[in-house]
């Protein structure tokens, strides 16, 4: 569990972080924080969509997709 | 107790996540009673039916499926007005539905709604699918630390669905809890308590749970710039939620994460304590699925697979529905006919009122089999895929990937596909959708492109080793995909501006549609239209009847009595402004008449032409076209002339029953205003540019 700080985006396919913090305008950080992202929750990347973008989440035991732009905003440790 | 109600029946809300099974507790409870209604001022349906339970009739009402309470647009709005009773009846008791499996995230809008105050009675649904996946819910704990009832419920089964009703009837015995249940952080507490006496001072909302509640909303959903779209807050409180927030920002505190991370650590808690995991991988057989349906490869040939027999059923599937409804209409026009007199009456009722039923009945087929393609799709998951695989390729034209259903029916006719834009989220990208839609060239322009080529180019005319009928047609094509994607593009920078919303997109476990909740579903579609648009489809088919009948010409031929016609005199007015397309006033009435569903330009040019034949054969129609002059003697009909009118049906609003139904989607007129009026300019100045530029490279001739 020492992987360095950095963005959710930067996170390879199957691998596990946890979120600590989420960045950018505020409506975009509210809805990702009420679908379960706050700081302190575990994530796992899962998969890539064919084109490169979304991406496919494991949170909370469910799956999230979202665009690269909101994970650059996801910062983990 | 009284026999006569005088007072509505106490209601009692169903709350929960999308995906989470809500509106099949929601059939399973009611039966086939439901009732579809609209909220005031937005267009989101408002589902309720009836229940008694142990001889009370309450009234069972289905909120919108959200993750949250919070609101930005008085869509989502709705939630929080139903809850506290802002403007309506407060709620007896409230059901929430969660998915035994992701407790985890679906706890987060259950405490939220305790929060208030208001009875809850937890539904834990699909525990079957949880305890499948190694997940056990201890729900004797889960009501102790959320101080609601909780029943398992296994709701396509209809497993604890009369245990649920019990607990429904003794929630809503219950009375409002006085005290606020959930903890929020030391440094919230002023904010909030500073906000909720504003709120009782205010009025309107007397349990401090409710006020309590409301804070906190108001917290979270207040724009800080005044632009959300939210109705009926006071301006105090407005001043006052701004006041908060600059407060809480100076003193570098985040009021948004500080609610929602002490909602989630509850929820985090209580998932702690109530849910055992055996260490088997969950979600296996979704992700076996997932890893074939959105692959790089197989994932595009499924999707492919798929779109193409959604779009081959619109095509040819509903053909056979609709050459019934058709030929159906002309019986009971011809019966009509004879049995009442002849007379401007039985006109009206025979090419008005008939006529105009049969333009809003036809559509049926179409609709009822896209809305079962999309509800098979959603209920199934595979819609969320959809949306994950084609969303790149979406959002390069400002679309979200959720547009991508709805803009291939488009193909097939617009009505329907403004109709499956309800199942894009935000306001702003489902408006830029339905914009967008009639640019795509449905099936109805197909006659006049068929009419049109076959008039304009002989038979074995050739571009190379291509027809030039086929090179034309499928120009068309591409011209309506690039004209609706390019509009996008310019919509979504001016009009409709915005980044347009994230993607947060859950991917929910595939599953098998439950058959009841589909057909209630497409039903529930048929008849919204059926009344609401189809209402504005009936009076512009009569209005437009009026214009192509009045004045009556006494006793002339069915082409005289058109051309001295309103519309006659209309297509002679703007004669000189389409002139310049290629256009004269007989194509003008032409276009008048196809107003009322594009393929209606192909007869009505028959009456204008005064050709006898019953449209069936439109071989004579060709060769007056090819003979007809302008006066001084040009040809009408060249093939430039034809690629111009073709253009101009490509582009322009030519369809009243989009209008309508854009007018019920959109819940107000502005938008379909808008459309019409922007794909017309575009129609007019496209054709424009393709007949003088032509002319000028000497192409006019052909």
């Amino acid at each position: 569990m020492t992987r360095k700080p950095g963005s959710l985006a930067a996170l390879p396919v199957g691998g596990t972080a946890i979120v600590s913090r989420v960045r950018g305008e505020r409506a975009v950080v509210r809805r990702l924080l009420e679908i379960g992202l706050v700081p302190g929750t575990k994530v796992t990347l899962r998969r890539v969509a064919p084109m490169g973008d979304p991406i496919e989440l494991k949170v909370r035991n469910f799956a999230l997709s979202i665009r690269r732009s909101e994970a650059l905003g996801i910062d983990i440790e | 107790m009284t026999l006569h109600r005088v007072t509505p029946l106490p209601i009692v809300l169903v709350a929960g996540n999308p995906n989470s099974g809500k509106s099949t507790i929601f059939n399973a409870l009611t039966g086939a009673r439901a009732r579809v209604a609209n909220y005031p001022g937005v267009t989101v349906d408002r589902v309720s039916a009836p229940v008694t339970i142990d001889g009370h009739t309450l009234e069972l009402v289905d909120l919108p499926g959200t993750y949250s309470l919070s609101a930005r647009s008085r869509e989502e709005q709705i939630a929080v007005d139903s809850l506290l009773g802002r403007a309506v009846p407060a709620p007896q008791a409230v059901v929430v539905v969660v998915d035994a499996a992701t407790l985890g995230r679906a706890l987060f809008m259950a405490i939220e709604v305790i929060a208030t105050g208001v009875p809850v009675v937890i539904a834990l649904n699909m525990s079957d699918e949880a305890a499948h996946d190694g997940i056990v819910v201890d729900v004797a704990t889960l009501a102790t630390m959320t101080g609601a009832e909780v029943v398992r419920t296994v709701a396509t089964r209809g497993e604890g669905i009369a245990e649920l009703k019990a607990a429904i009837g003794r929630a809503a015995a219950k009375l409002p809890a006085e005290t606020p249940i959930l903890e929020r952080p030391a440094a919230l507490a002023p904010d909030l308590a500073e906000l909720e006496a504003a709120i009782l001072t205010e009025g309107g909302l007397e349990r401090p749970g409710a006020a309590r509640a409301f804070a906190t909303w108001l917290l979270l959903s207040l724009d800080h710039e005044g632009t959300d779209d939210l109705v009926g807050i006071p301006a105090t409180l407005r001043t006052l939620t701004l006041a908060i927030h600059r407060r809480a920002a100076a003193a570098g505190r985040n009021v948004d994460l500080e609610i929602i991370s002490s909602s989630y650590q509850r929820v985090d808690t209580i998932v702690e304590a109530v849910v055992r995991r055996s260490p088997e991988p969950s979600r296996r057989r979704t992700d076996r699925i997932d890893a074939i349906l959105t692959h790089k490869f197989y994932g595009g040939v499924v999707f492919a697979a798929v779109m193409l027999v959604v779009f081959q059923a619109l095509f040819t599937w509903s053909e056979p529905a609709i050459a019934l409804i058709e030929s159906g209409v002309a019986g009971l026009q011809a019966l009509a006919a004879a049995a009442l007199p002849p007379g401007p009456l039985t006109d009206l009722i025979i090419n008005g009122i008939i006529a105009g039923v049969g333009n809003i009945v036809v559509f049926v087929p179409q609709i009822g089999l896209l809305f079962l393609f999309i509800g098979l799709l959603e209920d199934s998951g595979y819609l969320a895929r959809v949306a994950f695989v084609i969303d790149r390729l979406m959002r390069s034209v400002g679309l979200n990937g959720r547009a991508f259903v709805p803009m291939l029916s488009g193909f097939s006719c617009a009505v329907p596909a403004v109709m499956a834009t309800r199942t894009i989220e935000n306001r702003t990208d489902r408006l830029l959708t339905m914009m967008v839609l009639p640019l795509m060239s449905c099936s109805a322009r197909l006659p006049v492109y068929i009419l049109i080529t076959a008039t304009v180019f002989a038979p074995g005319t050739r571009f190379g080793f291509l027809s030039a009928g086929a090179v034309l047609l499928f120009a068309m094509y591409m011209l309506s995909v690039v004209a609706a994607l390019t509009a996008a593009a310019v919509l979504r920078r001016t009009v409709l501006k915005g980044p347009g919303s994230p993607l947060v997109l859950e991917l929910p476990p595939y599953r098998l549609p439950a058959p009841r909740v589909l057909l209630f579903n497409v039903w529930q579609r048929v008849r919204a239209f059926l009344t609401d648009a189809g209402t504005v489809i009936l009076a512009l088919t009569i209005v437009l009847w009026a214009l192509l009948s009045y004045p009556k010409a006494t006793a002339a031929p069915a082409g005289e009595q058109l051309r001295q016609s309103f519309a006659g005199r209309l297509g002679h007015a703007i004669e000189p402004a389409i002139e310049p397309l290629g256009f004269d006033w007989r194509i003008g009435v032409g276009i008048i008449g196809a107003f009322a569903a594009r393929e209606v330009f192909v007869s009505t040019l028959a009456i204008v032409f005064d050709i006898e034949s019953d449209g069936a054969e439109d071989e004579p129609l060709r060769d007056a076209l090819r003979a007809a002059r302008w006066p001084d003697g040009r040809r009408l009909m060249t093939p430039l002339a034809g690629v111009s009118l073709m253009v101009f049906f490509v582009l322009a609003c030519q369809c009243m029953s989009t209008i309508a139904v854009v007018r019920r989607e959109s819940g107000t007129w502005r938008w379909p205003l808008f459309m019409l009026a922007y794909m017309t300019v575009l129609a007019y100045g496209a054709s424009l540019a393709v007949f003088q530029v032509g002319t000028r490279l000497g192409l006019g001739l052909g």
